[in-house]
């Protein structure tokens, strides 16, 4: 693997997953790579060995309003993303992954093993979209109060629909 | 502080019971209150707060998977080692111990922060934040405003830090749509962000002196910080949540005559420093109290990712503003400061060192400041100027469409980041062609920060609890969104 440059690091997510090399797509921003629930880890693990330091960002997205999304060739949309944002410092360079989970089995490898540091990031998700981190640690709420129902960044959950959820408060007058 | 241990019903790793339904029942004021006890009353107010296996629980109930991460166990391997669950450096206690809540309503947590402290006598062994006291679901609001009103919302975030909030949301915006910005508005930017760091890491000393007894660097800092809070009342008309950098420039221009007050200020800050050295660097009660305390490695602060005067603190040069300049940090001179032992004082000198820093770019700001447009002339993104209203129905229907419509931006997705006090502020962009955010995520740097806590925290004195908190910084409104 040659030191800097893109080629390199894409290298080594595709020597660590061993296969089909996820789809990728590069903007401005960074580079943006598609790798399937399957490979996630795999294709983490290679970034990371390549000198992606840190998971700088984790979340989720619901796409269930907006499902005819720009994807690259291949990529079959689901309802659900999980978007991570790897850092190298070194490098001074950032990659996106966007990995597709379906509604119904939202169930996702846990990153915790490969950067402890997405804990809370990926707790965050869990609460506000009920995407369940496999091998995570704790997978607890964490903004909202244990006994919420529903998951309230989901695009069906509506806005204003329970006026205000308070523990112990007495019901509707 | 309460004793959880002994008054808490449910607490521990099972799924969360329902609760008694005596708990559920209105506190009723008369007879029936009569019959409960004093304890009684403890353990239904300790059920209402509850936040079940949010909480830290005891060391019988806590899985060994939560129970290394909690200990930093999972830190400390090599690469590539498993986790024996035997072996796990617990400390054999022959007292019991204890497990004690700080806050949320604690003056030090800076904010309705919850911390859980296992004690052993006075040493911390464990610490779990409890979050979400100020979940107010800025995100999701953010996707019922449009783009023009999304800068009214996130700075409401960091309220220490608005103008950062406002920034990353600009420049995301501001990158989904592919506008090139005038160089005025940048330096605009610049100024005031810098600006806002120097009173955030002012109302930083000022708290920080406060835990640690010191009340007259509270006084300070409130003092000084004053200053930059009037220069910004008087160029935005707000001293807190501004909404003054918005997607595609700044709502207007800087006053008139604003080099001299910013001089000023200038002028001011850098001396004040110098009798805060004075006052905290040199003072060996000061020093005692945070030296070697909270202390943290580099490669922790990157496994946990930490970012901002915490990560610099390890001796990691990483500043977003160096390392991936964004506006126009590229033409300006200053140094990252970083420290060496991660411990608190390293934390503290970081933030007094940045102010100066600061202070150093904001004087190439006023020296470099060109002349032009302070927002982009887009008719897609910018209303028409005050004047043209008043002679244009064209104008007048324009600026209307701007402000209730809102403009479209086109389809895409988006990450950007810039160094807030704080630490790497990053905005994820989701946009579906609408003029409203498909998705909008923050990821608020006291956030993440704070899960470098429980590692600090550890082996150290519960007195030492409120100091290594603060020098985390953490922002509430922030951590919660």
């Amino acid at each position: 693997m040659t030191a800097g440059g893109g080629t390199g690091v894409a290298d080594g997510a595709r020597a660590a997953d061993a296969g089909a090399s996820p789809p990728n797509d590069t903007q401005p921003s960074g580079e943006v790579v598609f790798p399937t629930r399957e490979q996630y880890v795999a294709v983490v693990g290679g970034y990371r060995g390549a000198g992606f330091e840190m998971c700088a960002d984790l979340c989720g997205v619901d796409y269930l309003a907006h499902p005819a999304r720009r994807l690259p060739e291949g990529v079959q949309p689901e309802r659900f993303e999980v978007v991570a944002n790897l850092l190298s410092l070194s490098r001074a360079r950032r990659v996106r992954l966007r990995v597709q989970v379906p509604e119904a089995d939202a169930v996702i490898a846990s990153l915790f093993d490969l950067y402890p540091g997405v804990e809370a990031m990926e707790r965050e998700a869990f609460d506000l979209f009920g995407i369940v981190f496999e091998g995570h640690p704790d997978m607890t709420r964490i903004l909202m109060p244990e006994d919420w129902e529903g998951h309230p960044l989901r695009k069906d959950y509506g806005v204003g629909r329970v006026p205000v959820q308070f523990k112990g408060a007495p019901g509707p007058r | 502080m309460t004793d959880v241990e002994a008054t808490s019903p449910a607490g521990g790793a099972d799924p969360p019971e329902p609760r008694p339904d005596t708990v559920l029942d209105p506190p009723v004021r008369g007879d029936e209150f009569a019959d409960r006890g004093p304890g009684d009353e403890a353990r239904g107010l300790v059920a209402e707060t509850s936040e079940g296996v949010q909480e830290l629980s005891s060391r019988a109930e806590t899985g060994p998977g939560q129970l290394r991460r909690e200990v930093g166990a999972v830190l400390r391997l090599p690469e590539g080692v498993a986790v024996d669950p035997s072996d796990i450096d617990v400390e054999q206690s022959d007292d019991e111990t204890m497990i004690i809540n700080m806050g949320p309503q604690h003056p030090s947590t800076h904010g309705v922060l919850r911390l859980m402290l296992e004690l052993d006598g006075e040493t911390v062994l464990r610490t779990k934040p409890v979050i979400g006291y100020l979940h107010t679901g800025m995100e999701k609001t953010a996707e019922e405003l449009t783009y023009v009103q999304g800068s009214t919302n996130v700075t409401r975030m960091d309220y220490l830090a608005p103008l950062h909030n406002e920034l990353v949301l600009s420049l995301a915006v501001e990158a989904l749509l592919g506008v090139e910005m005038p160089p005025r508005s940048d330096w605009i930017r610049m100024l005031l962000v810098e600006l806002n760091r120097v009173s955030s890491h002012l109302m930083w000393m000022a708290t920080n002196g406060m835990d640690l007894g010191s009340t007259s660097m509270m006084i300070y800092g409130f003092r000084e910080r004053e200053m930059v809070l009037a220069f910004f009342e008087k160029t935005t008309g707000l001293r807190m949540n501004h909404n003054f950098i918005r997607p595609g420039g700044t709502a207007a221009d800087l006053p008139d005559g604003w080099e001299d007050d910013v001089t000023v200020i200038c002028d001011t800050v850098m001396s004040r420093t110098d009798e805060y050295d004075e006052l905290l660097t040199g003072q060996p009660l000061f020093r005692r109290r945070s030296e070697a305390v909270g202390t943290l490695s580099a490669e922790e602060a990157l496994a946990l990712s930490l970012t901002g005067p915490v990560l610099r603190s390890t001796g990691v040069p990483w500043d977003l503003r160096r390392c991936m300049p964004y506006l126009r940090y590229d033409e300006v001179d200053f140094d990252v400061i970083v420290g060496t032992y991660g411990d608190n004082f390293d934390r503290y000198s970081i933030r007094l060192n940045e102010i100066r820093e600061s202070v150093r770019i904001i004087r190439q700001v006023i020296e470099k400041m060109p002349a032009g447009d302070y927002r982009v002339q887009d008719k897609k993104v910018t209303p028409p100027p005050r004047a043209r209203i008043d002679e244009s129905m064209e104008a007048l229907i324009h600026h209307f469409k701007v402000f209730t419509e809102g403009f479209k931006v086109p389809e895409g997705e988006v990450y950007v980041a810039v160094e807030s006090p704080r630490g790497e502020l990053g905005c994820y962009l989701v946009s579906d062609g609408s003029p409203k955010p498909y998705r909008m995520h923050i990821r608020g740097p006291s956030f993440v920060n704070l899960q470098g806590l429980p590692l600090m925290m550890r082996g150290g004195l519960v007195a030492d609890a409120v100091a290594v908190c603060s020098t985390i910084d953490p922002v509430m409104g922030e951590v919660d969104r």
